[in-house]
């Protein structure tokens, strides 16, 4: 038996006996993400209970090292674990900004102190992480923020506001930039800090979005308190954090678009020729509307073309490549074709796209159409598809400024 | 189903772009087109492509050729896109040469491979009339038992290179009508034959093709591709074939394009600055750049899927071809726009691109009919 085998051998036995053992009923896979944090919400009875057990062995942040809580897994092992949980139908134990964002800038930048002190509380999921960068006047234009940070001996008091903050209501501790300086260039100036969010100076305001939803918060601070020891990468250093950082986000959601599609080619079905079936019918084998039989095709091969091109940027990483600007297409790209699919599954539902709530529509109907409300979102958030073009222009295609 | 280059393919990717752009390719094929050249290529150019190794690529060792497949190919006919360079690797190897190795005989293969692959002779497809469009099973000859053989009368329009083909490779009905699966064969006809006659086409893209009238052309049992009757499947094949090394061709061609337009943006001055300083034109160059990746995608994942005759192919070939169809127009007609009022000039090289970009998309089935056929082939 080789190492790798051996390992997936042991990890199916915890996974399948000891965990099972523990636990009795696991969460099943397609339920809702387990966030954790200070007071979670528990998509499951077992979620928090089967995050914890997972946690114990390094499994939530599976290739972080182990001193910091993480289960110190290579890469080819990490695939094997994500490999185990499908085949058993299994969710990720635990997601969160902690595990996809501060996490892996930590441990670029953070002084071993402060991976000490914050990494093995995102690997248990105990502490649930919110992110301040955009304020109402530093959106695209992320650099000119205004929110100010003074450091008053071995505290920082902090005043000001910032907005879009994903989630911020039921988050614990906020990574953040902050001006320090207003002197100088706008980029330089800029801290980025820790803090936690449970303190008077604190107060946070959900927004409500299109949808109906409200995933998005504003944060206030009135002489709001953070420590000096959370400071990451020193005074005045934090444009090259937050940009290192917004990397780390633009991986994650070209990621959950990317392996989205891919998944959904994989599978048998595809979902928008279900619903053209079940609304236009069949004709001679066919959906029974060319027109938007076409635009099914079409949007099916552009989701098949834009994961073999996400796969492609893997085999040439594993190939030995390093990963380039290219990357911002998988922002653009896939972000749009969320939004087309979202397009097209409304035009195929024809007039019962358009229930908000109540009698005479079906909640998969009304669910489909607040999916689209919010599907306008991922073009802005995260870097708007006008930033990821500028970035093109200029890193790859060396277009003057 | 690995998505990157292998050291041996970059190597062969490297030596047909360094090959390919030597010379002043466009200035060549421009030459080639302004003194009506009645061959349309440089013979000892494609001589030595042959003797590169490029025709041998997709065929047997058995067969004479070096066993590599499409994913070696389009390496090949993505140089020669850029370049626009008008040898007919393409119809001659992947097209008429792969339907006599997949169909023929081992006569058939020993009287027309070796001095193919050596670039001496050369095979060109008739299989497409002025009518039907992409339809495979719309064949323009018809072809009648005779004796022991059979009889050959119809008109083959746009054959690609065909005006100077030793050989061609006809696909006629010999039973059943236009829309029938079955009914159709493959004959191997010498261009010698009697009755043959063909006449140069004059196209946009100044490459070569030609109109093949067949009056009742006379042919053995023995000029049979393939089983009598079945040859809409082998057709099928060897279009496959042709329309991924074609994406290859075309990859090329949208790269280049691209290219040459960003260069003129960095250069070109208008209100004191470069225009390709304006967010208005950077903008349209990087989407342009996302289409460029996605079709290299594409056309990766279809070479490598035929190559290892997956089961999903045909619907990776129509999704190769669709995405670049649409792709490589769109370049080409942003890239006659960015260059402003020289780009719509004949004595400017970047309208070669759009030309053939056109030729290209309707080469082997446009957008929408590979669209149609991806939906088909899922069962929708």
């Amino acid at each position: 038996m080789t190492d790798i085998e051996r390992f997936r051998a042991e990890l199916a036995e915890f996974l399948e006996r000891e965990l099972a053992g523990q636990l009795g009923e696991l969460p099943p896979a397609g339920i809702a993400d387990y966030w954790g944090g200070r007071k979670p919400e528990l998509p499951h009875p077992q979620s928090r209970r089967y995050c914890e057990l997972m946690a114990e062995r390094g499994l939530t942040a599976p290739t972080w090292p182990k001193e910091y809580g993480g289960g110190g897994l290579d890469k080819e092992q990490a695939k094997v674990l994500l490999a185990e949980l499908r085949r058993l139908r299994l969710p990720l134990p635990l997601i969160g900004f902690g595990l996809s964002m501060i996490g892996p800038t930590l441990l670029q930048f953070g002084t071993e102190d402060q991976r000490r002190e914050h990494l093995p509380g995102i690997v248990r999921g105990e502490i649930r992480w919110a992110q301040g960068y955009s304020e109402p006047n530093a959106g695209s234009d992320l650099a000119s923020l205004a929110a100010s940070a003074r450091i008053a001996g071995d505290d920082i008091v902090i005043n000001g506001q910032k907005i879009w903050t994903s989630y911020a209501d039921k988050a614990d501790w906020m990574f953040g930039i902050f001006r320090t300086d207003t002197g100088g260039k706008k980029q330089e100036g800029i801290t980025f800090l820790l803090l936690d969010m449970a303190q008077p100076g604190v107060e946070v305001r959900p927004i409500r979005l299109i949808s109906g939803a409200s995933p998005f918060c504003e944060t206030f601070f009135s002489d709001a308190r953070a420590r000096t020891r959370d400071i990451i990468h020193g005074v005045g250093n934090g444009w090259t954090v937050a940009k290192a950082l917004l990397g780390h986000e633009r991986t994650m959601i070209g990621d959950v678009f990317g392996t989205g599609s891919r998944a959904r080619n994989q599978a048998a079905g595809n979902p928008a020729v279900e619903l053209a079936h079940d609304y236009l019918g069949v004709r001679d084998g066919r959906i029974a509307d060319p027109v938007l039989r076409d635009r099914v095709a079409q949007l099916t091969m552009d989701e098949r073309c834009f994961a073999l091109t996400t796969q492609r940027a893997a085999d040439s990483v594993k190939a030995g490549h390093k990963p380039g600007p290219e990357s911002s297409i998988f922002k653009i790209y896939g972000t749009e074709l969320n939004q087309r699919r979202h397009e097209l599954m409304l035009a195929l539902r024809g007039p019962q796209c358009l229930g908000w709530e109540g009698a005479g529509f079906d909640e998969r109907e009304l669910t489909q159409t607040r999916d689209w409300l919010r599907s306008r979102g991922n073009t802005i958030e995260g870097g708007t598809s006008e930033i990821q073009l500028n970035i093109i222009a200029k890193h790859v295609l060396a277009l003057p400024d | 189903m690995q998505l990157a280059l292998t050291e041996d393919q970059t190597l062969l990717a490297r030596t047909a772009h360094e090959f390919v752009s030597s010379g002043s390719p466009i200035a060549r094929l421009r030459a080639l087109r302004d003194a009506r050249d009645e061959r349309g290529y440089a013979l000892d150019r494609y001589a030595r492509m042959a003797e590169l190794g490029w025709t041998a690529i997709p065929f047997t060792e058995q067969d004479g050729g070096l066993g590599m497949g499409l994913a070696e190919l389009v390496l090949v006919t993505e140089a020669m896109g850029r370049g626009l360079a008008p040898e007919p690797l393409i119809p001659a190897i992947a097209l008429a040469g792969r339907a006599v190795a997949l169909g023929g005989t081992a006569q058939h293969k020993a009287s027309w491979l070796p001095p193919a692959i050596r670039g001496e002779k050369v095979l060109a497809l008739a299989h497409a009339g002025r009518r039907g469009r992409f339809d495979l099973t719309r064949v323009p000859v018809r072809a009648t038992e005779a004796g022991d053989g059979f009889r050959l009368t119809g008109e083959a329009a746009q054959v690609w290179g065909g005006h100077l083909a030793d050989a061609y490779v006809v696909a006629a009905r010999t039973a059943g009508a236009d829309g029938d699966r079955a009914g159709i064969t493959l004959f191997l006809v010498p261009a010698a034959a009697r009755g043959v006659t063909s006449v140069r086409q004059h196209r946009i893209d100044s490459l070569n093709v030609a109109q093949l009238t067949f009056a009742d052309v006379e042919v053995a049992p023995g000029d049979v591709l393939g089983r009598p009757g079945d040859g809409l499947d082998l057709l099928g094949r060897v279009i496959d074939e042709a329309t991924v090394a074609l994406t290859g061709e075309m990859l090329g061609g949208m790269a280049e394009s691209l290219d040459r337009t960003l260069a003129y943006l960095r250069d070109r001055r208008q209100f004191g600055v470069a225009i390709g300083s304006f967010q208005a034109l950077k903008h349209r160059a990087a989407r342009l750049y996302i289409e460029l990746e996605l079709s290299r995608s594409a056309v990766m994942a279809a070479a490598r899927a035929l190559d290892a005759q997956a089961p999903d192919a045909a619907p990776l070939v129509s999704l190769a071809k669709a995405r670049l169809s649409d792709a490589y127009c769109l370049i080409a007609n942003e890239a006659i726009q960015m260059h402003g009022g020289i780009g719509m000039t004949d004595e400017h090289d970047i309208g070669f691109f759009l030309k053939r970009a056109r030729v290209c998309e309707m080469t082997f089935g446009d957008a929408a009919y590979h669209r149609d056929r991806f939906a088909a082939l899922s069962g929708y």
